[in-house]
C-alpha cells in the first residue's frame, strides 16, 4: 500500500470507528424519516376548538356559516356588539365575530378575539363569510348556485405536459415528483459538501494544533496529505450515504410488511425519495390520489415516468464527490491557514456565498428547468454540483450532462492546485492569523 | 566520509531572508550540532535537509547523491514543535508513522514491541495519546523517529519535556545510536549538553553560518591564555609578584584558599606565571580556562552584533 492509501486508510477509519459517525448513521433515516412524517402527524393533531360569537345585523349569515371540528359559531341574534364582548370577556367564548347592517355595500366585518386564533382560523372565517355571500348574491341576481357548480364541474379539462424529445416521442412528465427528487437531492449534495468539508477542515486543523504536521510531512508530501484526508473523508461520506440507502429501504420494507405485503413489492427499487413522495401527498392530495388508484406494482412507473433511477444515484454519487472535491480542497486550505477554528470565519464566506447561491437559485431553476440560466448554473463549477441534481429528474440532455461533468473535474483538479499551494505554506505557519493578501502571497511560494 | 552535504543553501521567504549561503558538511557516524540563537534560520534549513521546503539556490547531497524524494525513508526528524494525534492509541498511531516511513507491517511490529519493551512502556499500548503525559508523549516520539533505523537524524531540541533522568536516558540511546553507525545532527540551546555530546559544531546567526568546526578545535580556537590558579596566602603579596607582565582578571577566596584569574601576554608560558608568584604564595594549583560552548556562542554572536 502507497504512503497515500496509508493515510486514506487512517482518516477514513479513524472517523467510522467514532461513536458519533455510527450514531447518525443509525439515526438519519430515522430523521429523515421523520422531516416527511412529523409536520403531517403534527397537522393531523386537532387544535383546541375555537368558539366564535356572531353578531350579524344583516341577518344574512345566521346559521349558514361553515363550520368544522375546531371552529364554532354561536350565533346571538339581537344581542348588541357591547353585550356580546362583555360576554366574549367573562365566558368560555375565545372570539367575536360581527357583521354589521351594510356588510352588502361594504365587505367589510370584525373579529374581536381574547388570543390569537391563529392564521388557519382566520381564514377559514373569512372564507366561510366569502363564500356565504357569493351564494347570496347569487340567489338575488337569479343564478341558481347548484347550475354554477354543475357548470363549472362540466368545463374542467386534464391537460397532460408532455416533453417531445429529437425521435418525436412524447413521455409524460410528472413535473410535480420531478420538483420533490430533483430539490430533496440538491439539498442533499448541499448539506454533504459542507458537513463533509468541515471534516476535512477540522482536521487539518487538529492535525496543526496537536503539531504532528511537521512530523508526518517529513515521510510525505503535504499534497499527498491533504488529498490522503480529502479522499479518506469522500470515502466517509460515501459509506454513510450508502448505509442510509440500505437502512431507509429496510426502515419502508418493515414498515410497508406492517401494513400489509402488498406494497412492498414495488419497493424494492427504493431509494430515500420515497420520503419526498410522502410530503406531496400532504401538500398536494389530488395527484396522488390518481397515483395511488392505479395498482400498486405500477405506482413507481407511474411516479418516475422518464426519470431514471440508477441515472439519477449515479449522478448523485457523482456530483457528491465532484463537488466535494472542488470545496474540500478549500475547506483543507482553510483549515491549513488558522490556527483554530474561531478563526476560520472570515475565510468561510467565499465558499459559503456560492454554495448558498446554488441552494436559492435552484428554486428559479425549477420553475424553468431548461433555459439559459439554469443552463450555465449547471455548468459552472462552483454551482452545479446541487443545480444539476436539481435539473436532472426533468431530465437533461447527454451532452448538455457530460459538459458539465467535465467542468466540474477540471473545476476541482483546478482548486485542489490552488488549495494545495495554500495549505502547504500555511500547516507550518503558527501564532498569527492570515490575512487574504498573505494567502495571496502563499500561493506564489517556491517549492 | 560525509553523509550529508549542503552547500550554498540560500532561501528567502517574502519579508525576509532566512539562510544565506550556508554550507554545512555532515561527518558520517558524528553528532553535528546546529547552533544559534532563535530565528537565526535553523528551522529553515532542517526543513530544507528534510525536504518540507526547498532552497532557493544550493545544492544538497546525502551519500554522495543529489539528495531526492527516496531518501526521506533514511532520515529520521523529530521536529521541535511536535506532537502527536491526541485521540488515536499509542500503539496504532506509532505503527502509522512508522509505516509511512516505509517500514512493512510486521516490522514496524516488531520494531516498535523491541522499543517499547526496552523503554518499559509496554502498558501505554493501547492507551490515547491524550491519556499520557508530556513526558511520556515524547519519548513515543522519540520512538517514532528512530524505529525506521535511519542513517541520518535530525533531532530539534530533544531534550524539551524530559525530565532530568530521562534526559539522560535520551542522551544515552543518542551516543548508542552514533556508535551504532548513525549519523546525527542536534539542534538544540543547551549548551552544556553540546560540549558532552557533538563532535562537529556549526553556528548559525542571522541567516549565516558564522561559526563551523570540530568542538574542541573551536573551544581550543577560543582560549584566550587565560589561567586559573589556587593558592594559600596573602592577596596582596600575589598581585605584587604578578607585577605588569600578567593581567589580573578577578579572584575569589573560600575557605582560605583563594583563586584567581590571570591572562597571560602572548609570549608568556604557565611556567613564567608559576616562577612569579612562588616565591609570595603556596601554589595549590593552575588550570588553563578553556571557554565553554555557553560562553563561545555568546562571544560569537556579540561580535557579530558588534561588527554590524
Amino acid at each position: 500500500m502507497g504512503k497515500i492509501g496509508l493515510i486514506i486508510k487512517r482518516e477514513y477509519l479513524t472517523r467510522v470507528k467514532k461513536r458519533s459517525f455510527i450514531i447518525m448513521t443509525l439515526l438519519g433515516p430515522l430523521l429523515m424519516g421523520s422531516i416527511a412524517i412529523v409536520p403531517a402527524w403534527l397537522a393531523m393533531q386537532n387544535e383546541e376548538v375555537q368558539e366564535v360569537i356572531v353578531v350579524d345585523e344583516s341577518y344574512v349569515f345566521i346559521g349558514g356559516l361553515q363550520e368544522t371540528e375546531s371552529l364554532k359559531f354561536f350565533y346571538k341574534p339581537g344581542v348588541s356588539r357591547q353585550e356580546a364582548k362583555e360576554a366574549l370577556l367573562e365566558d368560555k367564548y375565545n372570539a367575536l365575530l360581527y357583521i354589521p347592517a351594510n356588510i352588502l355595500s361594504s365587505n367589510a366585518v370584525v373579529l374581536e378575539y381574547k388570543k390569537n386564533p391563529g392564521v388557519s382560523t382566520v381564514y377559514q372565517i373569512e372564507k366561510g363569510i366569502e363564500d356565504k355571500l357569493i351564494e347570496y348574491k347569487f340567489k338575488k341576481s337569479g343564478i341558481e348556485k347548484e347550475w354554477l357548480d354543475n357548470t363549472k364541474k362540466q368545463s374542467q379539462i386534464t391537460m397532460d405536459t408532455q416533453k417531445i424529445n429529437q425521435a418525436g416521442k412524447g413521455k409524460t412528465d410528472k413535473t410535480l415528483v420531478s420538483t420533490g427528487v430533483g430539490m430533496f437531492a440538491g439539498i442533499l449534495i448541499y448539506i454533504f459538501i459542507f458537513l463533509y468539508g468541515a471534516q476535512v477542515m477540522r482536521g487539518v486543523i487538529e492535525e496543526k494544533t496537536s503539531r504532528i504536521v511537521e512530523v508526518i510531512i517529513s515521510s510525505v508530501k503535504p499534497f499527498q496529505l491533504m488529498m490522503g484526508k480529502i479522499t479518506g473523508v469522500a470515502m466517509v461520506g460515501l459509506t454513510q450515504f450508502l448505509l442510509w440507502v440500505m437502512l431507509t429501504f429496510l426502515v419502508i420494507t418493515a414498515v410497508m410488511s406492517a401494513f400489509g405485503g402488498s406494497a412492498v413489492t414495488p419497493m424494492k427499487k427504493g431509494t430515500p425519495m420515497e420520503e419526498i413522495m410522502g410530503v406531496q401527498s400532504q401538500a398536494q392530495p389530488s395527484p396522488m390520489d390518481e397515483i395511488t388508484s392505479t395498482a400498486p406494482d405500477k405506482l413507481l412507473d407511474n411516479l418516475f415516468g422518464h426519470i431514471s433511477i440508477p441515472t439519477i444515484l449515479l449522478s448523485f454519487i457523482f456530483y457528491f464527490i465532484g463537488g466535494y472535491l472542488l470545496y474540500g480542497a478549500f475547506f483543507a486550505a482553510i483549515g491549513a491557514a488558522v490556527d483554530n477554528e474561531a478563526d476560520t470565519q472570515q475565510f468561510m464566506l467565499p465558499i459559503t456565498i456560492p454554495l448558498i447561491f446554488s441552494f436559492v437559485m435552484a428554486q428559479f431553476v425549477i420553475n424553468n428547468p431548461e433555459g439559459p440560466v439554469a443552463f450555465w448554473l449547471s455548468v459552472i463549477p462552483f454551482t452545479s454540483p446541487v443545480i444539476m441534481m436539481v435539473r436532472l429528474p426533468f431530465g437533461v440532455p447527454l451532452p448538455e450532462l457530460l459538459l458539465s461533468m467535465g467542468v466540474l473535474i477540471a473545476g476541482f483538479v483546478f482548486t485542489t492546485w490552488l488549495a494545495g499551494k495554500v495549505y502547504r505554506v500555511g500547516i507550518l505557519m503558527y501564532g498569527k492569523k492570515p490575512t487574504y493578501r498573505e494567502l495571496w502571497k502563499w500561493l506564489f511560494y517556491r517549492g | 566520509m560525509e553523509l550529508f552535504k549542503a552547500e550554498n543553501i540560500t532561501k528567502a521567504y517574502a519579508h525576509h531572508v532566512a539562510l544565506k549561503g550556508v554550507s554545512i558538511e555532515v561527518k558520517e557516524q558524528s553528532i553535528f550540532g546546529l547552533l544559534g540563537p532563535n530565528g537565526a534560520g535553523k528551522t529553515s534549513l532542517i526543513r530544507i535537509i528534510n525536504q518540507i521546503t526547498g532552497p532557493d539556490e544550493g545544492q544538497l547531497f546525502f551519500n554522495g547523491e543529489r539528495l531526492n524524494a527516496k531518501h526521506v525513508e533514511q532520515i529520521g526528524y523529530l521536529p521541535e514543535e511536535r506532537g502527536l494525534y491526541k485521540k488515536m492509541k499509542v500503539g496504532e498511531q506509532a505503527m502509522y508513522l512508522a509505516r509511512l516511513k516505509g517500514l512493512s507491517q510486521a516490522d514496524a511490529k516488531k520494531k516498535l514491541k523491541y522499543w517499547f519493551e526496552r523503554f518499559e512502556i509496554q502498558a501505554w499500548w493501547n492507551k490515547k495519546v491524550e491519556e499520557l503525559s508530556k513526558g511520556m508523549a515524547q519519548k513515543v516520539q522519540f520512538i517514532v523517529t528512530i524505529l525506521h533505523e535511519p542513517k541520518l537524524l535530525i533531532l530539534d531540541e530533544p531534550f524539551s519535556g524530559f525530565d532530568p533522568i530521562n534526559t539522560n536516558i535520551i542522551k544515552e540511546e543518542i551516543l548508542k545510536l552514533r556508535d551504532a553507525g548513525a549519523t546525527i545532527i542536534f539542534s538544540t540551546h543547551n549548551m552544556g549538553s553540546v560540549e558532552e555530546l557533538c563532535d562537529h559544531i556549526a553556528l548559525i546567526n542571522n541567516s549565516e553560518k558564522i561559526l563551523d568546526g570540530p568542538v574542541k578545535q573551536v573551544r581550543k580556537d577560543f582560549k584566550k591564555n587565560v589561567f586559573e590558579i589556587e593558592f594559600k596566602g596573602e592577596m596582596l603579596m600575589f598581585t605584587n609578584a604578578l607585577g605588569h607582565q600578567f593581567e589580573l582578571i578577578d579572584h575569589s577566596k573560600e575557605d582560605g584558599l583563594t583563586t584567581a584569574r590571570v591572562k597571560l601576554t602572548k609570549e608568556l608560558q604557565p611556567n613564567d606565571l608559576l616562577q612569579s608568584v612562588m616565591p609570595a604564595v603556596q601554589v595549590h594549583s593552575l588550570n588553563e580556562v578553556i571557554p565553554s560552548m555557553n560562553d563561545i556562542f555568546i562571544q560569537a554572536v556579540n561580535e557579530r552584533k558588534n561588527l554590524n
